[in-house]
């Protein structure tokens, strides 16, 4: 019966079938329902860190800035180390900058962590 | 802040003093400081808070022991949503941490108090030992694999190495966002009160009444941002407990 009044109900049927549309509601919530909750076995999903605005922005603004940060501390140390005057600074730079992006990104929900592929 | 020198300074909050001395190692003068004060009374009172809320262990909980139910409820739900529920056995270590910054948040709230966790160097330390965790657990438990972390599946040979090192340094730029965010947060919003605060003196000092009548505004001012900034201690507490589970959920299950 719920397929017939689903494949009806979408196309031919005129909306104002109030039982037709409260049953497909109902389904529509119970298939929210199983699909955004949390699932309790071993690996959990992420849920982004963030309950106000300011709080993510926040974030965000860090994550780029210590990207940054640890890209210019590890040129800097590899410069003065071996002595590779300015390509460290510049390579690790740049490298630096695009992990502040993968942050952001990954902190803002863009990405997936760690799930490029699959 | 001598009322007839209207000069503040909303720094002068943060200052460390020495409450006694301890000793000498070195070349470094060991002292009692406030800032140890504040943490002493921090874990002190949690632990007394804690322990005597949950002594009697009743079926049907005292008010205590409902406040300490939650709190215990509200991390564990925290750390299953994040880092599943094998994330559990890094419970104890979560909930002090979430604990531990909550308390001094809130202490810090307290006029005439201070903020231990405006100081970068004790988040700095949380969020290492939170890093180290992350790091030496994820060793132990999963050996050289842990090292997929960094290498994302999928990805074609020849820009691998880039990738790599971009995770690599993503990896090791998160004990730093995790700590500047917490210590940048209470920082701001401390000195963003005492700002308003000192705009009440100044107007007070310098207009006579009708200055300290204008400075009703300021004072409006920092009722709203200590409501804020009561939030703000929560909302971080609660961003860092999760952002340690998040990490711990990559010691848990590396390379997924």
């Amino acid at each position: 019966m719920s397929d017939d009044a689903r494949g009806q109900g979408d196309r031919k049927e005129p909306p104002d079938d109030e039982a037709a549309l409260s049953a497909r509601l109902q389904r529509l919530g119970e298939r929210l329902a199983t699909t955004s909750r949390p699932s309790e076995n071993g690996s959990g999903p992420r849920q982004t860190a963030d309950a106000s605005a300011f709080a993510r922005g926040f974030r965000l603004s860090t994550e780029l800035v210590a990207g940054v940060l640890v890209g210019a501390g590890i040129g800097w140390l590899l410069d003065r180390w071996l002595g590779i005057s300015p390509w460290g600074l510049i390579v690790f730079l740049l490298l630096g900058f695009a992990a502040g992006v993968l942050n952001v990104m990954r902190a803002a929900g863009v990405v997936r962590e760690r799930n490029l592929n699959d | 802040m001598a009322v007839e020198a209207p000069k503040f300074d909303p720094i002068e909050q943060f200052q460390v003093h020495n409450l006694f001395p301890i000793g000498k190692i070195g070349h470094v003068d060991l002292a009692f400081t406030n800032s140890a004060l504040l943490m002493l009374i921090a874990v002190f009172g949690l632990t007394f808070f804690l322990v005597g809320a949950t002594a009697g262990g009743r079926l049907v909980p005292t008010r205590l022991q409902s406040a300490a139910e939650l709190m215990y409820e509200f991390v564990a739900t925290t750390i299953r949503g994040t880092a599943g529920t094998e994330g559990m056995r890094f419970f104890p270590f979560v909930f002090t941490i979430f604990m531990f910054v909550l308390t001094l948040n809130f202490l810090g709230l307290i006029p005439y108090s201070f903020t231990v966790t405006s100081h970068i160097i004790v988040t700095a330390a949380l969020a290492l030992t939170v890093f180290l965790t992350v790091f030496i657990y994820g060793l132990i438990r999963h050996g050289l694999h842990f090292f997929n972390l960094f290498v994302p599946k999928g990805v074609p040979i020849y820009i691998l190495p880039l990738i790599v090192a971009i995770e690599i340094l993503s990896f090791i730029s998160r004990p730093i966002s995790h700590s500047v965010r917490l210590f940048a947060n209470m920082l701001a919003g401390h000195i963003t009160l005492q700002v308003f605060a000192g705009f009440i003196i100044l107007l007070g000092t310098g207009l006579g009444a009708l200055g300290w009548i204008g400075g009703v505004l300021p004072f409006l001012m920092i009722v709203i941002l200590m409501a804020l900034e009561t939030l703000v201690a929560f909302l971080q507490a609660y961003v860092f407990a999760i952002l340690t589970c998040i990490y711990l959920n990559d010691a848990i299950h590396p390379g997924h």
